[in-house]
């Protein structure tokens, strides 16, 4: 038993009830250096290193410990720490109840004051206990604060302090460092003009009243990518009026940044104005130019339309910042010799923020990360500190790094105590694995997947049974198996969400052990599996549905053509052909079931680079090619999840994940009704049915093409399909794929749904146990939120990526003309998508420095007017493709126009002339 | 929510224990000469007296003599003072009564009734400061009580309660694990022969866990009987030097 000693804390909270508490101190925490011999055995935990390895401070040459204050701590060890400069003092420092270092708080004492003793007090120990550790040590605690009193009051009871700013700046072995500092002294504003700006923020106390009565709003500050002196504010609540406040200047924006949580102030009706339709760029690299400012603001003012008002409104104050490391560019000072440069975020959203660094010449044209300190009053732009360097613009790691980090994509290698966690190699199922378990290795069990998959997480089989019915069986990899809930690893992959597929690279959300190796089905190895097994008739009706965990042996992992050449082939007659002809036959009547009720087939173009095998650059694109198998797949993956979904929500009703489509409303469908009534055809929207009715009549003998294109606006017309959890809604339906209940079962490797999902099963079926946070949906519903968020980010870092390459396609490639369709036509431009390449594009036809066309919009039509040509939605016109690096931090695809070829209207010349003008105009422009 | 962390990333619980730790137990026999015997426990700031009258004769109506074995009666009450909020009636509701009945059971499978058949033996136990585990605190005094009377047992009954937090069972709880509301457990153990005199649980906990909760019920009951033990030995000791042997 151990010793204790026992205070008694004692705490009025709201003044009536007494609180009391016991309080026990152990004497059995060790101080973590190793080879101490007072605290012995006592170590547990992180521990000290034995030398620190510090660089040579001037301040203090010899070896030391750093124990840094909690605000310093929490403000700069992100920036200047990096392992082996900074001791581990900070991780390892002795928990607040251990005997000797006990601080009770004082009377009239506030806790923070009671913390920076507790601190004071721990470094001393610290220093005296290192002396006892032999009477030659030299090793030393050395106290970082950046509060005055609290150095000074220090260094009275003889423990050696420094400031922060001191400490990094006599590390002489990196000069570099003091860049990452921080800059949160009041010295770092000195040069600003003394002029006040900004309003001042109120505090958040006065705000919570403000919120409260009614007189502030709380929302989320959206800034505006098209213009930096407009953002909107989306109001929290339910309050139907209201929703989306409209903030105009920059006194209004009052240094709220995208993404913070700010408390707005409405203004009187007669200041509220119209959104501008203006761009606006924040391109002046001079500080003082607020009365320029203000002249600009004019000119959005004028800009209104009376119809047009919105409510608008003033940030007061910041209730949560939102800030995070941004990537951009530096914008170098045109001072030479100046330390103070402005940087320039890549997403527009966010201000230019000012750093101080000495290493411009060398971050000149890279990309680097930037996070925000802070705003003063009397500053036009925000303070920050140089970060990281992630490398030369236009490089393929960089702008990769970039587009990761842009989308908040968690890509770090896993660290070690995540991979703690994974299984012993070399790996074989053992008894203890097979407990709950059926063996079905006998089984003739194949995967069919793209070329170079690794993470094969599905597998098939088929077999005719005695009575006449056959037996189909989709087998998902056992990943939950492999982790468990609460763990490092399931919080990494919780965090993750889900895998992401780039152009050229995977983001795994778990481990390559795993993901590759483990979990992936792959032939001729027992793997451990989640089964999903039916018993159908031959016209494909379930008989009866089991689920078991089990242990596979894949006989083959096929490609989608490998398959499908099984299945054409006359030749070949082995038990995986004729199982994947059964099956094939099978999913052939699902997939005509599933579209009599209404599934949806939609369309999106989707490429593949060809990449060259060296430089991993794209030499070729390709769209995707669907074949029979692909379908065969999806279709048994689909009846997989509608059956776990059904099975989980009927154990689980208030609890369970699934997945919904949400039907979108039927405004969404205007454009969509409107383009094809151009082309004389009608869609009906009213349900999923008659719209995929619809749009399989919906087909013009001389246009082929014209049907994939009705599918793709169909596509950007339906609502984004997202995970929820079933207590919290009570609306299941999937519209795409017309099922009243859906879920994810099927990809446990790379989506954390299906995890989860994969352990509600196993709980309904008695193979796994529950943990309390499974049957919790208040946290279920926090995971869902995650995830969704997750999934859109992956889409978005795709998209982006694809992007990126199609660019370094285009940049190979010089300018190319290219047949294209007209997808939307907007007010001063046309949408295009060009097949060949599934890429979209806009075509302006106006352009800055130039007399604008004459443009006539008609709305009702979708058509727009330029001079005389009139294009349509759908219309086939030709483009020009060109890379334009006019701007170094947003390289885009630019089109333009070559033949505008409408067919059924003749194409007067002197159009066709101003139209194939425009890209010689261009091209001038880069030649620049 | 961001609620309390019971057990924090090093392994401590709000009070500085560990997982497995007991709070300090003070306990004292023989408190008050005019009955049976007496005892009074302290686990921590949860403090219990316990007084035993008996074995004598059945009191009040003959018909609940039970030929074959003694009565036992037991009777719960906790003191107004005893929570953070003044309660208004000591004893008599029905978590009182719940108690009560627990309390009876648990002595009814430790005390040798057939030695004394036709008789009653009254336990009577009042919770003067409550913080947690108060039912174990009961028991515990009310052995030590009945050990104070002569009364003769099949063996110690020790108990304890245990909870469970973040996968990891937590002995003994305090007042603020308990209001925490996770699932809590209270054992009333025989540690020689490591029979389980009463177990109650009345939340969900899923029954692959109830195992290792157990054994951390168990285990702390052990404990606690090593700590009771030395008690009885030490008031022996001092009682034997007060009448001279």
């Amino acid at each position: 038993m151990l010793k204790s000693k026992t205070f008694l804390k004692k705490t009025r909270a709201g003044g009536v009830m007494k609180i009391v508490r016991e309080h026990y101190l152990r004497d059995d925490i060790g101080c973590g250096a190793p080879g101490c011999a007072a605290c012995g055995s006592a170590h547990e935990g992180p521990v000290l290193e034995s030398q620190p390895l510090d660089r040579g401070s001037s301040l203090c040459p010899q070896p030391h410990y750093l124990l840094p204050d909690t605000n310093v701590l929490l403000h700069q060890i992100v920036n200047v720490w990096r392992p082996g400069t900074w001791a581990s003092v900070a991780s390892s420092l002795r928990p607040p109840g251990s005997l000797e270092t006990y601080v009770e708080q004082k009377q009239g004492e506030n806790s923070n004051d009671r913390n920076d003793r507790a601190i004071r007090v721990a470094a001393k120990w610290y220093n005296e206990h290192l002396k006892k550790l032999s009477a030659d040590n030299q090793l030393q605690v050395i106290f970082i604060t950046n509060d005055r009193k609290n150095k000074e009051k220090a260094i009275e009871e003889g423990i050696p302090a420094f400031t922060c700013e001191e400490y990094v700046k006599s590390l002489t072995d990196n000069p570099e460092l003091i860049d990452r500092l921080a800059c949160l002294s009041e010295e770092g504003n000195e040069v600003e003009s003394g002029k006040i700006i900004f309003s001042e923020h109120l505090p958040l106390s006065k705000l919570q009243q403000g919120i409260k009565s009614g007189t502030y709003l709380q929302g989320t500050f959206r800034a505006s990518r098209e213009n930096y002196l407009e953002a909107t504010v989306w109001v929290h609540g339910d309050a139907e009026e209201n929703k989306e406040i409209i903030i105009q200047g920059l006194k209004n924006l009052n240094r709220a940044i995208h993404e913070d949580i700010v408390g707005v102030e409405l203004l009187p009706k007669n200041q509220w104005v119209a959104p501008s339709s203006v761009v606006l760029h924040d391109e002046g690299q001079n500080e003082d130019d607020v009365e320029k400012e203000e002249e600009r603001e004019r000119i959005l003012k004028t800009a209104v339309n009376e119809k047009m008002l919105k409510p608008t409104g003033r940030v007061v104050g910041i209730i949560k910042r939102n800030w995070r490391p941004y990537c951009g560019m530096l914008s170098k000072s045109d001072i030479k010799e100046s330390r103070r440069h402005l940087f320039t975020p890549a997403d527009k959203r966010i201000p230019r923020i000012r750093i101080e660094t000495r290493q411009a010449s060398t971050l000149e044209g890279q990309r680097i990360i930037v996070a925000i300190d802070g705003w003063p009053r009397n500053s036009r732009y925000p303070n920050g500190h140089f970060v990281k360097n992630l490398g030369q613009v236009g490089d393929k790691e960089t702008e990769t790094e970039v587009l990761l980090l842009e989308h908040d994509v968690p890509h770090q290698p896993f660290s070690q105590a995540v991979l703690s966690f994974l299984p012993q190699m070399p790996w074989t199922i053992t008894d203890k694995d097979m407990k709950n378990r059926e063996d079905l290795r006998h089984l003739c069990v194949c995967s069919v997947d793209p070329p170079g998959c690794t993470d094969i997480d599905d597998a098939l089989h088929y077999r005719e049974l005695a009575n006449g019915n056959v037996e189909v069986g989709v087998h998902i990899a056992d990943v939950s198996h492999f982790i468990r809930p609460g763990n490092a690893l399931d919080q990494e992959s919780a965090r993750r969400g889900t895998t992401v597929y780039l152009c050229e690279k995977r983001i795994d959300m778990v481990p390559e052990l795993l993901s590759s190796n483990l979990c992936s089905l792959r032939c001729n190895v027992d793997r451990l599996a989640f089964s999903c097994i039916w018993e159908m008739n031959h016209s494909a009706e379930i008989l009866k549905t089991r689920f078991t965990k089990s242990a596979i042996n894949s006989k083959a992992s096929l490609t989608y053509a490998e398959a499908q050449m099984r299945i054409d082939s006359a030749t070949m007659n082995d038990d995986i052909t004729n199982s994947l002809r059964g099956l094939n036959k099978l999913a052939k009547i699902l997939k005509k079931g599933r579209i009599e009720k209404g599934a949806l087939t939609l369309s999106s173009p989707e490429v593949r680079f060809h990449m060259d095998s060296e430089t991993h650059d794209p030499i070729d694109l390709q769209t995707k090619e669907l074949r029979e198998t692909n379908s065969m797949v999806e279709e048994f993956m689909l009846l997989a999840n509608i059956s776990v979904a059904k099975k989980i929500h009927e154990e689980f009703s208030e609890h369970a994940l699934l997945r919904k489509h949400p039907a979108p409303p039927p405004s969404n469908y205007e454009i969509l009704v409107k383009a094809a009534k151009s082309k004389n055809l009608e869609i009906k929207t009213d349900t999923a049915k008659s719209l995929a009715d619809s749009l399989d009549r919906a087909d013009s003998p001389t246009f082929p093409y014209l049907n994939t294109l009705l599918r793709i606006l169909a596509t950007r017309c339906m609502m984004q399909a997202v995970y929820f959890c079933s207590g919290m809604d009570n609306d299941f339906h999937h519209y795409g794929l017309a099922s009243p209940i859906y879920t994810h079962f099927t990809s446990p490797i790379r989506r954390y749904a299906d995890i989860i999902v994969h352990r509600l099963l196993a709980v309904a079926i008695g193979a796994d146990c529950t943990y309390p946070e499974l049957t919790d949906k208040h946290k279920l519903a926090d995971i869902c939120k995650n995830l969704n968020f997750r999934h859109k980010m992956a889409q978005y870092a795709q998209r982006a990526s694809v992007a990126f390459h199609t660019q370094l396609f285009f940049k190979s490639k010089g300018i190319v003309s290219e047949e294209a369709y007209i997808l939307f036509v907007r007010k001063n431009a046309i949408v295009v998508l060009i097949p060949k390449y599934g890429l979209e594009g806009t075509v302006f036809f106006e352009e800055k420095d130039k007399p604008k066309p004459r443009l006539i919009y008609d709305d009702e039509m979708p058509s727009l007017k330029v001079e005389d040509t009139v294009f349509h939605v759908f219309d086939k016109v030709k483009v020009k493709i060109m890379l334009d690096s006019s701007n170094l931090q947003h390289q885009k695809i630019r089109m333009s126009l070559v033949e505008p070829q409408i067919p059924g209207i003749n194409i007067p010349t002197d159009t066709s002339n101003m139209a194939n003008n425009e890209p010689e105009r261009k091209k001038k422009k880069l030649e620049k | 929510m961001a609620g309390l962390e019971l057990l924090s990333d090093q392994g401590y619980r709000v009070d500085g224990r560990r997982a497995g730790e007991l709070r300090k137990i003070q306990a004292r026999m023989g408190v008050f000469a005019q009955a049976d015997g007496s005892a009074y426990i302290e686990q921590g700031n949860t403090k219990a007296l316990a007084v035993v009258y008996g074995p004598h004769e059945i009191r009040g109506s003959r018909a609940r003599a039970l030929p074959d074995r003694a009565l036992v009666n037991c009777q719960y009450s906790s003191a107004t003072f005893s929570t953070g909020e003044r309660k208004r009636r000591p004893h008599g509701d029905r978590k009182s009564c719940e108690m009560g009945l627990q309390l009876r059971q648990t002595f009814e499978a430790a005390i040798l009734t057939q030695l004394h058949p036709r008789s009653q033996i009254d336990i009577y136990v009042q919770v003067l400061q409550a913080d947690g585990g108060t039912y174990a605190a009961c028991v515990n005094a009310a052995t030590l009580a009945v050990l104070d009377a002569g009364v003769p047992m099949r063996d110690f009954v020790c108990a304890c309660s245990a909870g469970f937090v973040d996968g990891t069972p937590l002995a003994d709880l305090s007042h603020v694990e308990e209001a925490a509301g996770g699932p809590q457990l209270a054992l009333a153990l025989l540690p020689a022969s490591g029979q389980i005199a009463l177990l109650e649980m009345d939340a969900r906990l899923h029954e692959d866990h109830l195992e290792q909760v157990l054994e951390a019920a168990a285990r702390a009951a052990r404990d606690v009987h090593a700590l009771l033990d030395r008690v009885v030995r030490q008031h022996v000791r001092e009682a034997s030097v007060l009448l001279g042997d």
